[in-house]
């Protein structure tokens, strides 16, 4: 059987998967966390911790803000120092709960040995509810608190648990490693979504440059008999760890326009995500840590890192040896999506999957050149988007004619500028054309409901 | 061969008269009834088409100039008061004058007091820089310096110092039509009065941050010490989240809080004489000791 992959689009960049030999290390604690109340997607979360309170490992210190929110733990046990803003990684003030860390007390009743516990309990409203009081969020980038994700609207039915282990970014290696070495676990968690979900089947999407996982998971599964849950080898290709890239590739159903994937019955979950859902249901244990690559050519050491959510970038590299003299830019993600973070001194937050440092001479961004209209970037484009069209319409934000072409669409995968050989930085100049478009359906829809509402009266 | 060029005027004459009737009956038969006033008023608008109204152009604005009941709503910030007065004389409305006004920018954190914290090496736009990140420097709040506002101005009456590293506005080319304060991602542009004689006090900074942070990140910010509102003897100046407001509507240009920011943050500009800090201050001493001695004696009674 030939391997899939989605239908449209798409680039393929060298996967410089240099760390992908290192086993993955407990980073030693830090001397202080900053834990930001914006870790996910949707509404901060409210401190509920105190200057001067002692917390545990586990321990909530700050509840959800919303329904879309998620709690966040303690990821160190110590002194609670301040609550206050903070520069992100980008710079803007975020609230951070300073934590100084004083030994490494865990909380009651979260079961911290490495026993693999594979008996599925069988109420799922239970373990829709310890997802979320484990504050478990999706780790694939988007961050997306996973209990949402698992509470479908009503009417909706979900035919396929997908477990995102295709790690289509370069230099990315946490992934994998978790494949590797914490497979069963993996497989386990994968096996409570598919029962959460209905019973349905579950596929881990591996792309075929792991053949390594893709051996291990396979025997894993026939090791611990889950029938539910099968391995699918998909060609290498980026964005294919992208949700809706990922549906098509696995199922062949593509999601419409503003659609959920639950529309087509699919619910994709990152490989980090199925750990964290194991973790939180089978062993009590919230998303306190995750697992992050550092890498880098001019990196002297390549590593992947079970750090603690809230550890200091700079902490990170100086255990490594510091940041090296020759990095230009650090970054926290991958090279095709990440962010270039403005801030080292800014922490780690649940999402965090790479600190990445480039060169100088790999970052060096090529003058911008006119146009020639090869539409290249339009083959690129898995969401079948112009990017040269939008670009321009971005340009002279012509709203209406952005909506009509689908810029809110964009995933920001970046294959348009990957692919530009006049090195338009077409991606940055969508973005903002992007952000107008969703603005202008945000307000349509804000007005609808005040008008529908003020019917109602 | 003469024959030729005879036949070929010929039909292309009889062509171009027979056309010319279909044109002419057709002209007559669909022709769209406008009001004429809306040519008028067109007629005296500057033409810039700049949109500062908020319509797409000069010819917009005549038509809804012309449809609406009064010009409450309809004000050419270009051609200002007088433009104005023209307009409501052919519509036969009244018109309120406004004061001129022009842009400011509220932000005075140049290359020295800003140091940078990063290079930006990606796109060279403000709205593209703001979508990404902070900023360059340590402040969140203040110029991104890529200049979108120079780009959206079509009066040529912005550009970049590349000195400090700011915006600065020529005021004798500046419409008020605000194109730049739209286009400024950070909102640090401001439409303020001109003030008599363009002379106007306003305080250049937006940075929201408290005290130590905005001073960490610029030496220029406003640290929200409210000394300035404390000063003010017009209650011009009202505090919001740690950055004082100058209001041009009650500001009598004493200059006392220019005088008094520790920051000098609070910029006056166009007045013929520079300002004497130790003269004011001294003047405010003076008043401070009177307004005690006063109270002292009410007390006494």
């Amino acid at each position: 059987m030939s391997k899939r992959s989605f239908a449209i689009g798409g680039v393929h960049p060298h996967d410089n998967k240099i760390a992908r030999d290192c086993r993955i290390e407990a980073l030693p604690l830090p001397p202080t966390v900053y834990l930001s109340v914006a870790q996910h997607i949707g509404a901060p979360s409210v401190p509920v911790v105190a200057p001067g309170d002692k917390v545990k490992v586990g321990q909530v210190i700050a509840e959800p803000g919303g329904f879309v929110s998620a709690y966040i733990h303690s990821s160190v046990s110590g002194t609670v120092k301040s609550v206050g803003p903070r520069a992100d990684l980008a710079g803007r003030p975020v609230t951070h709960i300073e934590i100084a860390v004083e030994g490494d007390e865990w909380l009651e009743g979260i079961d911290t040995t490495d026993t693999l516990v594979t008996e599925i309990p069988a109420d799922n409203k239970a373990i829709i509810e310890k997802v979320r009081q484990a504050g478990v969020v999706g780790l694939g980038g988007a961050t997306f608190p996973t209990h949402v994700k698992l509470s479908p609207p009503p009417g909706s039915k979900c035919e396929r648990v997908i477990i995102n282990g295709c790690e289509c970014e370069p230099y990315l290696t946490s992934d994998f490693r978790v494949l590797l070495e914490k497979g069963e676990q993996v497989v386990v968690g994968a096996a409570i979504l598919s029962q959460v979900m209905g019973n349905v089947p579950c596929t881990i999407a591996i792309e075929e440059n792991k053949p390594e996982a893709i051996a291990h998971i396979r025997e894993v599964i026939a090791k611990l008999g889950f029938g539910c849950v099968d391995v699918m080898e998909l060609k290498m290709r980026y964005p294919q760890g992208s949700e809706k890239q990922l549906i098509d590739a696995v199922m062949h159903r593509q999601v419409g326009s503003g659609g959920l994937p639950i529309s087509v019955g699919a619910v994709v979950q990152n490989v980090g995500t199925a750990l964290a859902v194991y973790d939180a249901v089978q062993k009590n244990k919230p998303l306190v840590d995750n697992v992050i690559t550092v890498t880098g050519e001019c990196f002297p050491k390549q590593a992947n890192l079970q750090v603690r959510v809230g550890t200091p970038f700079t902490y990170i590299a100086d255990c490594l040896g510091g940041v090296p003299a020759d990095a230009a830019k650090a970054i926290s993600g991958g090279p095709m999506m990440g962010k270039a973070i403005a801030n080292l001194e800014a922490s780690t937050v649940k999402g965090t999957s790479a600190l990445l440092f480039l060169s100088e001479k790999q970052t060096r961004r090529a003058p911008e050149t006119a146009c020639i209209r090869c539409g290249k970037c339009a083959d690129a484009c898995p969401m079948g988007l112009e990017p040269f069209l939008l670009q321009k319409l971005s340009r002279s934000q012509d709203v209406e004619a952005l909506e009509a072409n689908a810029a809110q669409d964009c995933i920001e995968c970046g294959c348009c500028l990957f692919s530009c050989p006049a090195h338009i930085p077409l991606l940055d100049i969508i973005r903002t054309g992007k952000g107008l478009a969703l603005g202008a359906i945000r307000a349509r829809a804000a007005a609808a409901k005040a008008a529908a509402e003020a019917a109602k009266k | 061969m003469t024959n030729t060029i005879i036949w070929t005027i010929a039909i292309i004459t009889v062509l171009g008269v027979l056309l010319a009737l279909v044109l002419f009956l057709v002209a007559k038969k669909f022709r769209v009834e406008e009001d004429p006033r809306i040519d008028e008023v067109e007629k005296v608008m500057p033409g810039a088409n700049c949109g500062g109204c908020g319509f797409a152009g000069c010819r917009a604005f005549a038509e809804a100039a012309v449809k609406a009941p009064n010009l409450d709503d309809n004000y050419c910030p270009v051609g200002g008061n007088d433009v104005m007065a023209k307009v409501a004389a052919i519509l036969g409305y009244e018109v309120k004058a406004k004061a001129p006004q022009v842009a400011v920018v509220r932000c005075n954190g140049t290359c020295e007091a800003r140091p940078r914290l990063n290079e930006y090496d990606g796109f060279a736009s403000c709205a593209v820089k703001a979508a990404l990140y902070s900023g360059d420097t340590g402040c969140s709040y203040g110029c991104l310096g890529c200049g979108d506002c120079v780009a959206a101005c079509s009066f040529g009456a912005l550009s970049m110092d590349p000195a400090t590293g700011l915006p600065v506005v020529d005021e004798e080319k500046c419409t008020a039509c605000g194109a730049c304060a739209k286009a400024c991602p950070k909102r640090i542009i401001e439409l303020r009065p001109k003030g008599p004689r363009g002379m106007r006090e306003y305080v250049s900074c937006v940075n929201r941050d408290k005290g130590p942070v905005a001073k960490r990140a610029c030496a220029n910010a406003c640290i929200g010490c409210g000394l300035c509102a404390k000063t003010c003897t017009h209650e011009a100046i009202v505090m919001e989240g740690n950055i004082a407001y100058i209001d041009p509507a009650k500001c009598k240009l004493c200059r006392e809080c220019e005088a008094v920011c520790p920051t000098g943050a609070i910029h006056g500009v166009n007045f013929p004489k520079p300002l004497d800090k130790d003269a004011v201050k001294a003047r405010i001493a003076e008043r401070k000791k009177k307004a005690a001695e006063a109270a002292k004696e009410a007390a006494h009674e």
